[in-house]
């Protein structure tokens, strides 16, 4: 319950301004709550009176907290590769361990470590927890946080981070509940709090239409799934030195209930579309097969990805791992290039925290014009082909 | 086989908006639905039933009015509903909210199979599926896009990841999240609509599932919301015109500049 101290309230009126949900007004110059109110704390800290208070909310002195510190991000890696997600993440936790002036880790979990704790260090890591082990050879749930569990209890970090990937979004949520400590979903930024080091999360909600800080202050580690192409990684330093800690797992806690039995890899050489810098996406404009095939080869030309609208998915045309948007991937490329696509809510905030926003559609009043950096009002039969054209005309002409 | 699926009542995502001039979510006309995903859950769930037998119950945790979304589970092809409703869940994070879901399935004597959807279109989190399986201690799998085979005690799953799918084994009980790929949702049917006219829901409270209440609602959540803001619009905007050589041009070269 949101609770107001009618003795300390002065009816100013910041609560009012400052809720999103309309859930407080001031009534003959007190402050008063409503059902819409959602407990979500925006008020307390802008009442200049102290009038305001979360019942249950009290900030706990815990003992203990201060038992953990560094940071810590958990290096991703499948099939012999690191990705590149893992590099961001460095880059940010970075940033981070300087300004707490702790040391930065990464924990690496693989079958087969070769080179890639060099590697992290050069990304900007002090030091590697490895856990080499044949066990986690195919990625498992169980194995994989049980073993990120183990060390975290062990060493005690103050912050871990992973990639919001398919990977990090499956097995964190299980180191988390494990450790009861709390976790924020796909955060597109990360901040300290001056006062008291609290690590602030912000993440997009309800799509992307509206943005939210969150913070976890009496529980450890502060837990977040990261979105891939948000944070900006370090250029590699290789005379970057730091320490590599192998690390044992007790076996029975690298067994896993879940067993792969077969991987399958997206067809030919396409470029993941979680990863991908530049995104070319197709829509019902582009009415089958053979306009994918124009998507297809300026994605190839600009070592782009593809990607399409829920209703070109639905009519076949690709296949549901490139869909984006509320019940299909949520991507932030440098570029995305709409094609055919009219613009609907649930497109959108699949992929409106791109950067740049090209939109290609015949119809001037196409709502995706309403998101897009760049406009243009045009039949893609026409324009993608000359774009392709005059794209590897210039290609040709430069080398 | 009884299968659980949850499902979670949402508001349409076509409807929340925040009104950039008051910073407040504007609420008129707010429509809520089923999160999509859930309807895949359920369809799967359902399926499931029609081939090899069983029960579906539908639950979920939210306000009274949550009820709509059970009945309309209902009437596509479920046979029970549970509400888990009591103010003191009011404020839960996910990890609030898996206490009381795991709590709530222990009451009505746990499962052989529980269907999530991949995550919920309001928070966007993907955690509450994995996290009830941490707390009921089950294998997972999350991103299911197919069931592929169905043994006595065992399923064979594919679960999509970034770079294409694995397919995995994994014995029952098990929780599954699924992706949309998995199947296509059926329409509410004339007898099912008949059957959630008349259907009794189960309403258990934060008592009748025996919750210890530090591990509820806002107390059990340790994420807190410290402020919630408008994402700000990046840039300018500007339409390319001219020509459709001359439009083409103008695109090339801010591709070739970035590319
Ligand atoms: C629960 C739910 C979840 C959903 N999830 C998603 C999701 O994840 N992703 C998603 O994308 N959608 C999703 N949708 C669907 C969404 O509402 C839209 O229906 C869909 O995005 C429309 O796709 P489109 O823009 O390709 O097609 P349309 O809306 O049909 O638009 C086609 C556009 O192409 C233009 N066009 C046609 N021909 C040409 C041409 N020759 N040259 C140039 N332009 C041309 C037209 O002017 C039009 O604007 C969801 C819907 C629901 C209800
Ligand atoms: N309050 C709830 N009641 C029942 N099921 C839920 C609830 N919240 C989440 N779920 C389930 O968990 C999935 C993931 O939700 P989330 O972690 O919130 O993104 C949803 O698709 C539902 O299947």
């Amino acid at each position: 319950m949101l609770l107001i101290d009618i003795d300390a309230c002065i009816g100013c009126g910041l609560c009012e301004a400052n809720c999103a949900f309309d859930a407080i007004h001031v009534v003959d110059g007190i402050a008063e709550v409503n059902e819409n109110c959602t407990l979500c704390g925006g008020c307390v800290d802008v009442c200049e009176a102290g009038a305001l208070k979360i019942e249950g909310r009290e900030r706990e002195e815990k003992d203990g907290l201060a038992a953990w510190s560094g940071i810590w991000v958990y290096a991703e890696c499948r099939h012999g590769r690191v990705a590149p997600v893992t590099f961001e993440l460095l880059g940010a936790g970075r940033r981070l361990a300087d300004l707490k002036k702790v040391p930065l880790s990464a924990v690496l979990l693989t079958d087969q470590a070769g080179d890639i704790p060099a590697l992290l260090i050069s990304y900007g890591a002090d030091q590697v927890y490895v856990v080499e082990d044949q066990a986690l050879a195919d990625f498992t749930d169980e194995a994989y946080g049980n073993a990120l569990e183990d060390l975290a209890r062990q060493y005690r970090p103050e912050v871990i981070l992973a990639g919001a990937t398919a990977i990090g979004r499956s097995f964190i949520p299980r180191v988390a509940t494990s450790l009861k400590t709390g976790l924020t979903a796909d955060c597109t930024q990360l901040d300290i709090q001056p006062e008291d080091g609290a690590l602030l999360q912000t993440r997009p909600a309800f799509g992307g239409n509206i943005m939210a800080t969150i913070a976890c202050p009496n529980t450890r580690p502060q837990m977040a799934t990261v979105r891939p192409l948000v944070m900006k990684a370090l250029a590699a330093d290789p005379a970057r030195t730091g320490a590599v800690i192998n690390c044992r797992i007790a076996p029975e806690r690298l067994q896993s209930r879940v067993k792969v039995r077969n991987f399958v890899a997206l067809e030919g050489d396409q470029v993941n579309l979680n990863e991908a810098d530049i995104v070319v996406s197709g829509g019902r404009g582009l009415e089958g097969e053979k306009g994918f095939a124009l998507i297809a080869e300026l994605a190839h030309l600009l070592d782009g990805a593809v990607a399409a609208s829920r209703a070109a998915v639905d009519s076949g045309w690709i296949p549901y791992p490139h869909q984006v948007g509320q019940t299909g991937k949520t991507v932030s490329p440098k570029v995305y290039i709409a094609c055919g696509i009219s613009g609907a809510i649930q497109h959108l905030v699949g992929m409106q925290s791109a950067d740049t926003i090209i939109a290609i559609n015949r119809d001037p009043h196409a709502p995706i014009f309403d998101v897009a950096t760049y406009g243009v009002v045009g039949d893609v039969f026409e324009i993608l082909p000359k774009l392709i054209e005059k794209i590897k005309q210039a290609r040709t002409s430069s080398i | 086989m009884k299968i659980i699926v949850c499902v979670k009542q949402v508001p349409d995502a076509k409807d929340v908006r925040l009104d950039p001039k008051t910073n407040t979510l504007s609420r008129e006309g707010v429509q809520s639905i089923i999160n999509p995903y859930d309807r895949h859950a359920l369809e799967e769930a359902v399926r499931l039933k029609e081939k090899h037998g069983g029960t579906v119950i539908v639950l979920t945790m939210g306000p009274p009015q949550a009820a709509e979304i059970l009945r309309e589970s209902v009437s596509c092809g479920a046979d029970e509903a549970v509400l888990v409703s009591d103010r003191a869940f009011a404020g839960a994070d996910t990890l609030a909210t898996t206490y009381t879901l795991s709590q709530a399935i222990r009451k009505i004597g746990g499962a052989d199979l529980i269907l999530c959807g991949k995550q919920a279109i309001d928070g966007d989190t993907a955690q509450v599926g994995p996290g009830l399986a941490v707390r009921m201690d089950i294998p997972y799998v999350t991103c299911v896009r197919r069931i592929a085979q169905v043994n006595d005690k065992s399923f064979v799953v594919e679960r999509l990841m970034d770079d294409g799918y694995d397919e995995v084994e994994v014995g029952l009980p098990a929780l599954f999240t699924v992706v949309k790929e998995i199947n296509e949702p059926r329409l509410p049917s004339l007898k099912g609509k008949m059957k959630a006219k008349k259907l009794a829901i189960t309403t258990l409270t934060a008592a009748e599932i025996d919750a210890d209440v530090a591990q509820l609602g806002l107390k059990g959540s340790p994420t807190w919301v410290v402020r919630v803001f408008a994402p700000q619009l990046k840039g300018e905007r500007s339409m390319i015109a001219g020509t459709v050589q001359e439009q083409v041009d103008q695109l090339a070269e801010k591709l070739l500049e970035w590319c």
